[in-house]
């Protein structure tokens, strides 16, 4: 039977995992290859780097993070932050990233999905969308780091992003992002009821009932989480452990 | 010398980590003569079939799979390169394969999501020393929208369940592949290349 992930989430910037709150407020929470090689070893289904800094230099220092860590940890990988081509897509591919995920370059040039989908297969497009509620079961999308504005809904660009040619869809509300008071389990349902992709859920997770919610009440097929991991709060083990107690499926 | 082919996309390093871990050398080459004088050959998969078909031939790969395949060199071929070895892929509307082995490549049925991505059981439906050491129904990882559907003359040694049963390894001569992919799926996936490049270099 195929398993719900759990995905430890890993922001990078200069070279080292940070965790903030709302995109906002940075604190270092380590050595991205020592984390990844942690997190491999306790059981975890998959990791996400982010590279919140999303510069030419920073994707460079990203690439070689995840080239030297792929000697090690023999699972998958998905790399986003500052993917605006196909050329970018194919570095992070060629140093062992297994999916990319776009988010700005996306908005701005939904194509980039179709072109990366016939290049490397739709199974390597993660599109990333930010979400913001905006009303009573309303999203509007954010790009740039949740900096600015679009003028899309978030149901509907996921909907769009799927027909483009994605393999997958990571949604992080911003609302919730880095608060630890559960995800926005309303916007993961509304997006994973209308598309027939999967979805990653991100951004508010602060106890193993959380993330038990967004795979339920949320629908989600995976969910991505960062603080409780890094801090110690909870372990990989004590997640996967709670979640098949309750009758999810994991894999242990 | 183990090679590793490279064709312009593929997750190369991870396989080429991963036979580095287990205390190998490859070498990642798209040489059509490296290939054909390997001692074994790994045929990696991540990309579009269509798009992966026309790298190799342009590359003049076809001819040396053939060759390699015909005389019997050990081959591991994993998810789209498992894929393109078939006649057709029902993938892109539709485009012809290698058609190195008898059968067509077709899309996972609507009602559960596409693509299938995550952990799932390999159920081994046949003994076959690929899966020594190895519990049935160990998780591997997936990440995939099609699925082979090999005629006969093609052992199926493993299955997995997503939507349907489907064909998830398959062996021939000195020929394996799988849909999952060993060098994403932790100590399961390391412990079945080591056993095939055990069968394959060392003879046992």
């Amino acid at each position: 039977m195929l398993t719900r992930r759990i995905i430890p989430c890993l922001d990078v910037t200069g070279g080292r995992v940070v965790k903030g709150q709302s995109f906002l407020n940075l604190r270092d929470a380590g050595d991205p290859v020592a984390l990844a090689k942690f997190y491999y070893e306790q059981g975890a289904d998959e990791l996400a780097f982010l590279d919140i800094t999303a510069t030419v230099e920073s994707r460079k220092t990203m690439a070689s993070i995840i080239a030297e860590l792929s000697k090690y940890v023999f699972m998958p990988l998905t790399v986003g932050g500052g993917i605006r081509t196909i050329a970018d897509m194919r570095e992070m591919l060629l140093s062992g990233a297994d999916k990319v995920a776009i988010n700005t370059a996306a908005v701005a040039r939904p194509e980039l999905i179709t072109e990366g989908a016939i290049k490397f297969g739709s199974q390597c497009i993660v599109v990333a969308i930010d979400a913001k509620r905006s009303g009573e079961g309303k999203w509007v999308v954010r790009t740039h780091s949740a900096t600015q504005a679009s003028n899309l809904d978030a149901v509907e660009w996921a909907k769009k992003a799927a027909e483009m040619g994605a393999g997958e869809l990571l949604v992080t509300s911003i609302d919730s992002d880095g608060h630890q008071k559960g995800y926005d389990n309303d916007l993961n349902r509304a997006i994973s009821e209308s598309v027939s992709i999967p979805l990653i859920a991100s951004g508010g997770a602060g106890t193993p009932d959380h993330l038990y919610d967004a795979l339920t009440v949320g629908k989600a097929d995976a969910v991505l989480a960062a603080s409780i991991f890094h801090y110690g709060t909870y372990s990989i083990s004590q997640v996967k452990e709670f979640l098949a107690r309750k009758g999810v499926a994991i894999r242990r | 010398m183990i090679a590793i082919i490279d064709y312009g996309a593929g997750n190369l390093r991870s396989v080429a980590n991963a036979i580095a871990l287990l205390g190998y050398d490859a070498k990642i080459t798209s040489s059509p003569d490296d290939i054909v004088k390997a001692d074994a050959v790994f045929l990696p998969g991540v990309g579009a079939a269509a798009d992966t078909v026309s790298s190799l031939k342009a590359h003049g790969l076809d001819d040396a799979l053939k060759e390699v395949i015909a005389r019997e060199t050990p081959f591991f071929a994993v998810c789209v390169g498992l894929q393109v070895l078939f006649e057709e892929t029902e993938e892109g509307g539709g485009c012809q394969c290698l058609g190195l082995l008898p059968g067509k490549v077709r899309k996972l049925p609507a009602g559960v999501k596409v693509p299938h991505i995550g952990w799932n059981n390999v159920k081994n439906t046949r003994a076959h020393t690929l899966f020594n050491g190895i519990d049935d129904d160990s998780f591997f990882y997936f990440v995939h929208s099609y699925y082979v559907e090999p005629d006969l003359g093609t052992e199926v040694i493993g299955t997995t369940d997503y939507g349907l049963n489907f064909t998830s390894a398959i062996a021939r001569g000195n020929l394996v592949a799988t849909q999952f992919h060993p060098e994403k799926s932790g100590a399961a996936g390391l412990k079945m290349y080591d056993n095939f490049l055990k069968s394959a270099i060392r003879g046992n």
